[in-house]
């Protein structure tokens, strides 16, 4: 049955069909409503939530139910994943599998609490220290919400590694029809955990190695996994790209504006598609170079400055020319807006002919 | 020959050969006269003849004990800096038959951790603290702790640690003996025999009260570092006991029962019925056809905070949502909201929404005169304009959109019920779209009202907004 649901909400409805055990968070707007959904619903299900005295806390608490073999997420915005950071690479240092919700608001500094795209450096790029990646996911929808949710456990788990639902204030705050089905999945066996008992006493968790050989396997171990997962689990989208003289790019709330951007410029003759990445890391590098090769020009839009703007540009690799327009400070970029600008960078490229 | 036979014996504890330890495997990184040596040894034994081995997990702290996963033949987890007790925690709670020892030194616990450490005692979380005060940061190489002494020289106190710069050093036991939640906090010293006989004791009871499921037990250890401190093992035992003690005092700080607490947790139930999927859903209704063909609708609301704004653009969305149509509700949030005015988007399509955000809305439901001159100019040519006044602002005018003024505040203060104004622009959007059927939107309010006198008024209500559209003469152009 579809039920009009909160983004914000749905993400706990993902989390608890994923078999999410634990749920450690502390408030901050725009993502409250994924604790305060959390403490509503996991304690009626077993299952552990704590506001936690911070997120360093958070994180760290996450880390330890991580260790124990839980499936466990937190969830916060812009200034709170900074504080994670340090957790977030020990997660991945020590190997743990984690969900961790980014709703990203106005930055830098305490900024604003309206939707922007700017953590998109901090976490596709890791943010943390030392040579590590988060898996990224980005909703587009509410549906989303729940269903990449899902996907990030599955992906943490089989990886084990953190893996982060890249949202914003808008996909957070708005409601939309969901679909549940009721398949609940569950965590795989994970032999590697402690759990204080006599099978797993001889298990550590740990991301110190003293010795630069030892800590170079182990890095490199890491590097080896990422490798493979880049080849696999990167996923996209497109939408009337088929026949697109110019390809628009955008994730998250931005890649819905583009769409009604797309049949917009349609309408004024060009013919625009639109390629949205769901996974930021892996970022779909490879279908985007496909999806590129006959276009003219790829216009890629962000609540930004222009950050996912760069593995656009490695992607395409110089093949076509690349442009950016962004919104920030809370202000989005609205279809009429995007497709003025697109027509004005037509206009100004030469090699058109337009 | 003598007449006595030295026995030495090893906790089974702790593994015989350290083999997680690149060199010299037999025996340990720590100095010689280090008083974390003593430590584990007291936790060793105890584990062992408690017999709690296999249950164990060890949570080993950054410092110089952050190997202590070499020795500890338990489950082992191994923290970020001072973030020891929050990994405890979820430890703890994630596996409650466990026995989780968080092992801390001065600069983790009472440092850079000094918020985790109060929060889990302060919670009562059921495991045990074991907090090694060496009045310096050991691994480091001897920078100031918290607990360094006052003239105590480290090599960021040169000159000795001076209140005036540094203030005093804390008194952790003595903090975490003021909180509700904890059972049992006491301070021991490594000095001499009989008060290593004294931290024995302490160790061991700290375990006990966990694995009675008791409560968070926290003993402080005054633990001498010969290495960093620049003396013999022997004189830094001397130290303990004549500069350590006196400014630490070895005491019982708390020992009780915990305090009754209330724990009234939620019924539980299966995720199935959790969510409302299988068959415990309620029934879905049934569309109702609608009067006029058309069913993509973009509109936007706006007024004051507490109009209801947010309201009855979730209602719309739940309507067109059982009518089988896609729909979206975006929200303005924030503080904007607070300083008084809220408006949202509601999409109802056939298709799936694109843009949730309303650029151009079909329909705009005006709540007050500043939504009314902020957002009427953006309604598409042939729109239709709500306004919730008798009159428009006689300054005010739109071009090529329709004009619908229903003083839908004032009917709803008619019905006794100035809260149902919305209810009352309801009433008129359904008049003037024939997009959304009135008896959806009764059977919406019905599932979501549970009290049959609200629903009666929000009835009243959209029937007079319905009523005055069908009344009022034909809108000005
Ligand atoms: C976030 C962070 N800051 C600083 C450090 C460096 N560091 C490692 S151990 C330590 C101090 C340890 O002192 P203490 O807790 O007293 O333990 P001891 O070594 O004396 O046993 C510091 C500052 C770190 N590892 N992480």
């Amino acid at each position: 049955m579809r039920q009009l649901c909160k983004g914000n909400v749905a993400v706990i409805k993902g989390a608890v069909l994923a078999g999410c055990r634990a749920f450690y968070g502390y408030p901050i707007t725009p993502a409250s409503e994924i604790a305060e959904a959390a403490a509503q619903f996991l304690p009626q299900v077993g299952s552990t939530f704590l506001q936690a005295e911070s997120e360093v806390a958070a994180i760290n608490m996450a880390y330890g139910a991580a260790s124990a073999g839980l499936r466990v997420m937190t969830a916060s915005s812009g200034p709170g994943l900074s504080l994670m950071q340090e957790g977030i690479s020990y997660l991945a240092g020590a190997e743990l599998p984690c969900v961790i919700v980014d709703v990203v608001r106005g930055g830098p500094g305490l900024g604003d609490i309206a939707p922007e795209q700017s953590d998109y450096f901090a976490m596709v790029k890791g943010g943390g220290h030392g040579n590590y990646r988060n898996f990224v996911v980005a909703p587009a929808s509410v549906q989303e919400m729940a269903d990449l949710t899902m996907l990030a456990f599955e992906l943490a788990d089989r990886y084990r590694n953190p893996a982060i639902v890249l949202t914003d204030g808008f996909i957070g705050q708005m409601m939309e029809p969901l679909e549940l089905h009721p398949h609940i999945l569950h965590a795989p066996e994970k032999p590697w955990a402690v759990r204080g008992s006599r099978e797993t006493r001889g298990n550590l968790i740990t991301s110190i190695q003293l010795e630069p050989d030892v800590l170079e396997a182990h890095v490199r171990k890491l590097e080896a996994k990422y490798k493979q997962a880049a080849e696999v689990e990167a996923r996209h989208e497109l939408y009337r790209a088929d026949d697109a003289e110019v390809l628009l790019v955008g994730y998250g709330i931005t890649s819905r504006v583009l769409r009604a951007a797309v049949d917009l410029a349609r309408k004024r003759g060009v013919r625009a598609g639109l390629f949205r990445p769901i996974t930021l890391w892996p970022f779909p590098s490879q279908a985007l170079a496909q999806a590129a090769l006959y276009s003219q020009m790829v216009f890629v839009v962000e609540m930004s400055t222009g950050q996912m703007v760069e593995d656009v540009k490695l992607a395409l690799d110089g093949s076509v020319d690349v442009e950016f327009f962004g919104r920030v400070g809370g202000n989005v970029p609205l279809a009429e807006e995007i497709c003025d600008q697109l027509m004005t960078r037509m206009a100004m490229n030469v090699d058109w002919g337009v | 020959m003598s007449d006595y036979q030295v026995v030495q014996s090893k906790s089974p504890v702790f593994y015989n050969r350290y083999e997680r330890k690149s060199e010299l495997q037999h025996q340990t990184h720590y100095c010689s006269g280090c008083g974390h040596g003593i430590a584990h040894k007291l936790v060793a034994e105890a584990l062992s003849d408690m017999g709690l081995q296999d249950r164990t997990i060890f949570v080993s702290p950054v410092g110089c004990s952050v190997f202590a996963y070499y020795y500890f033949d338990v489950g082992n987890v191994q923290a970020a800096h001072g973030r020891t007790p929050a990994v405890a925690t979820a430890l703890k709670r994630a596996r409650p038959e466990s026995i989780v020892i968080a092992y801390q030194g001065d600069g983790d616990l009472a440092a850079i951790g000094t918020a985790e450490i109060l929060h889990a005692a302060n919670r009562g979380e059921k495991f045990t603290v074991f907090f090694v005060n060496n009045a310096i940061y050991g691994m480091t190489g001897g920078q100031m702790a918290p607990t360094t002494l006052v003239g105590q020289t480290s090599t960021t106190t040169p000159w000795g640690r001076r209140p005036s710069n540094e203030g005093f050093p804390l008194h952790m036991a003595e903090l975490i003996a003021t909180l509700e939640a904890p059972v049992y906090v006491e301070r021991v010293a490594l000095c001499d025999n009989k008060n290593i006989m004294r931290a024995r004791k302490a160790v061991r009871k700290a375990i006990e009260l966990q694995r009675d499921g008791v409560g968070f037990s926290f003993v402080e250890i005054l633990s001498p570092c010969p290495t960093i401190w620049k003396m013999t093992p022997n004189e830094a035992r001397q130290w303990v006991a004549d500069k350590m003690v006196p400014v630490f005092p070895v005491s019982v700080f708390r020992d009780r029962k915990p305090p009754a607490i209330e724990n009234g947790g939620p019924r539980q139930i299966s995720v199935i019925e959790l969510l409302g999927l299988g068959e415990f859903s309620p029934a879905v209704e049934e569309p109702v056809a609608p009067r006029s063909g058309r069913r993509n609708l973009t509109i936007k609301i706006a007024g004051f905070g507490g109009q209801g704004v947010l309201l009855l653009g979730q209602v719309l969305a739940e309507i067109g949502l059982r009518e089988g149509l896609e729909v979206s509700w975006l929200p303005s949030y924030g503080p904007e909201m607070r300083s008084g005015s809220a408006h949202c988007h509601v999409c109802l399509s056939t298709e799936p929404v694109g843009s949730p955000l309303v650029e151009h809305p079909d329909v705009l439901m005006a709540m007050n005169e500043i939504s009314l001159r902020k957002f009427a100019p953006q309604v598409v040519s042939g729109g239709v304009v709500i306004y919730n006044r008798d009159a428009l602002p006689a300054d005010f005018a739109v071009r090529q959109v329709r004009v619908s003024c229903v003083p839908a505040s004032e009917l709803a203060d008619q019905l006794g019920a100035a809260k149902a104004a919305n209810m009352v622009m309801l009433g008129a959007l359904i008049e003037l779209t024939h997009v959304l059927p009135r008896e959806q939107a009764l059977a919406v309010l019905e599932t979501t009202l549970h009290d049959g006198a609200l629903l009666e008024i929000d009835r009243r209500a959209i029937d007079a907004g319905i009523d005055f559209v069908r009344k009022a003469a034909v809108p000005a152009a």
